[in-house]
């Protein structure tokens, strides 16, 4: 499992996930077609703001806030941990362990194969997000568009990290689908999915700061849409980063432990 | 008469035996009843977040909307405990071609599919949902309204029907795309939007949650009923939209089926 054979399978490993999206793509519409959450959001904060706006957002503001948040969770998807629960149970996950790559790797490559794809989607609600609110609104600071790009791998890093480690525990429990429900819900709360930030109490926001789920949504939205300066979104910015180095570390630990107690089940 | 006679003992049959297996999985009622409170209970949040920055969101008071999200939460209970679990066998068996011994016993297959498997210890929500309800009730300091509540008894008929007819017309499409078992994912995506009263959308969409995908009758319509204030038109035609849909989704269903070519053989 060296490093320079990892590297050279991964172009392969890409195409073979493309392709596999590709085949797929019935599937792959129906679930961005799934994501009407935002749109719903955007409907309900668009009522609230319709006679006053609320804090610094009118109703162009949300509209801004939630087509941002439809691209940023298309290309920040991940689904290992249902993909491992599923394998773990059925015992498939055998079939992965014989290759000379570590698991991780390949599902890590399987899941990016899907964001191009997702940005075919992703480009017309951005085009038509543009249209609505104009380009006024996109950040002018080329060092925050930096920041943007970064914090969208950090973003897709936690989501795919977590989703990992959640998996992961399918060797301990047999199924964890239901402690991945739990995280979805804290997830939808506290990323900035249903409520921008900036609109809980300050109490609460605090408390936001310190978890990791702003970091995966809300974090890339509120730079695209010009929520921050460049002190705020640098010290957010680690703030992410601090996140993804725990979850590494976190993952690795499980991951070992974990993989010892794996029995392949009918595999 | 005697066909009739025959599906209800068909139909306890059915039930009987989903019984028998979820008492083999008695600890799943636990971690499902307490997962799904959790779920319940954080999707409260934008409800309370929105109502602490206003007084009232398109005409409905915080303790109006809690009685929509009491009937959205109900229906949730009904569609998980009822429809989703029979319905989502379908799927599976279209995919893998074992519809065939469905479709081979002498009785209706829609029926058969429908009442295949109930998971009623899923419906933990329905507690939730009368919670809810005397909570919402309770804040405003009165009773629902007695003509209004024998409404919302009746649209509580309509709304489970409409709720099922949208799944069969969902399932219908499982015939026709051959890989499609996230069809459940984007059904409750969009049945997520029942969730606020139908007033909040606007123009197409609202026109949409209305019409075509009939929300506004389930949640809307019984909360209005409830707090005394839906107009007799509007019960009537919901009895009516919901008969069409029925029968909608019926003659879909059969010329879904009548294309059915067995996948395995």
């Amino acid at each position: 499992m060296s490093v320079r054979s990892t590297v050279r399978a991964l172009p392969t490993l890409f195409r073979v996930g493309f392709a596999e999206m590709v085949a797929y793509r019935a599937e792959m519409l129906v679930w961005v077609l799934a994501t009407t959450m935002p749109l719903i959001m955007l409907a309900l904060w668009s009522a609230v703001a319709h006679d006053a706006p609320v804090g610094r957002f009118d109703q162009q503001d949300f509209i801004a806030y939630f087509l941002a948040t439809f691209i940023v969770r298309q290309l920040t998807g991940a689904w290992v941990a249902w993909q491992l629960s599923f394998e773990v149970r059925t015992g498939t996950l055998a079939m992965r362990l014989l290759r000379p790559l570590h698991p991780m790797v390949s599902y890590a490559v399987e899941n990016l194969a899907a964001i191009p794809l997702r940005m075919i989607v992703s480009l017309p609600v951005a085009v038509l997000a543009l249209v609505l609110t104009g380009a006024g609104r996109l950040p002018r600071d080329p060092l925050l568009w930096a920041i943007f790009l970064i914090s969208l791998l950090g973003g897709w890093l936690i989501t795919f990290l977590a989703n990992a480690g959640i998996g992961t525990l399918a060797l301990w429990t047999g199924s964890s689908v239901k402690v991945m429900d739990v995280w979805l819900a804290l997830y939808m709360v506290f990323s900035g999915y249903l409520i921008p930030v900036e609109l809980f109490p300050p109490a609460i926001r605090g408390v936001i700061e310190v978890l990791p789920f702003r970091y995966q949504l809300g974090f890339p939205v509120e730079l695209l849409t010009r929520g921050l300066d460049r002190a705020a979104a640098l010290r957010l910015l680690l703030g992410q980063w601090i996140w993804v180095g725990l979850f590494l570390l976190g993952v690795r630990a499980i991951w070992r432990r974990g993989l010892q107690r794996f029995a392949a089940y009918g595999g | 008469m005697i066909a009739a006679a025959r599906y209800w003992r068909l139909f306890r049959v059915q039930v009987r035996s989903s019984v028998l297996l979820g008492l083999q999985y008695r600890a799943d009622f636990l971690v499902d009843g307490l997962v799904s409170l959790f779920w319940t209970l954080t999707a409260l949040v934008p409800l309370f977040t929105v109502f602490h920055l206003r007084q009232s969101l398109a005409g409905w008071s915080f303790e109006e909307a809690l009685v929509v999200t009491g009937w959205f939460t109900l229906l949730e209970a009904i569609l998980e405990g009822a429809i989703n679990p029979s319905l989502t066998a379908v799927v599976e068996h279209i995919r893998k071609g074992t519809l065939d011994f469905v479709l081979l016993k002498p009785a209706d297959a829609q029926f058969l599919v429908s009442t295949a498997r109930f998971e009623p210890w899923r419906s933990t929500n329905v507690v939730t949902a009368v919670v809810l309800w005397v909570v919402a009730f309770g804040r405003m300091g009165r009773f629902p309204s007695l003509p209004g509540s024998f409404a919302a008894v009746l649209l509580l008929v309509v709304a489970t029907s409409l709720l099922y007819s949208l799944w069969i017309l969902t399932v219908s499409a499982a015939f026709y795309v051959v890989r499609i078992d996230n069809l459940t994912n984007l059904f409750n995506s969009i049945f997520d939007a029942a969730r606020w009263p139908v007033q909040i959308f606007r123009g197409l969409m609202r026109w949409v949650f209305t019409f075509i995908v009939p929300l506004a009758l389930m949640t809307t319509f019984p909360a209005e009923a409830m707090l005394g204030r839906l107009p007799l038109t509007a019960l009537a035609w919901s009895v009516v939209g919901a008969g069409a849909f029925g029968w909608l989704s019926r003659r879909v269903w059969l010329s879904s089926i009548a294309r059915y070519t067995s996948a395995s053989s």
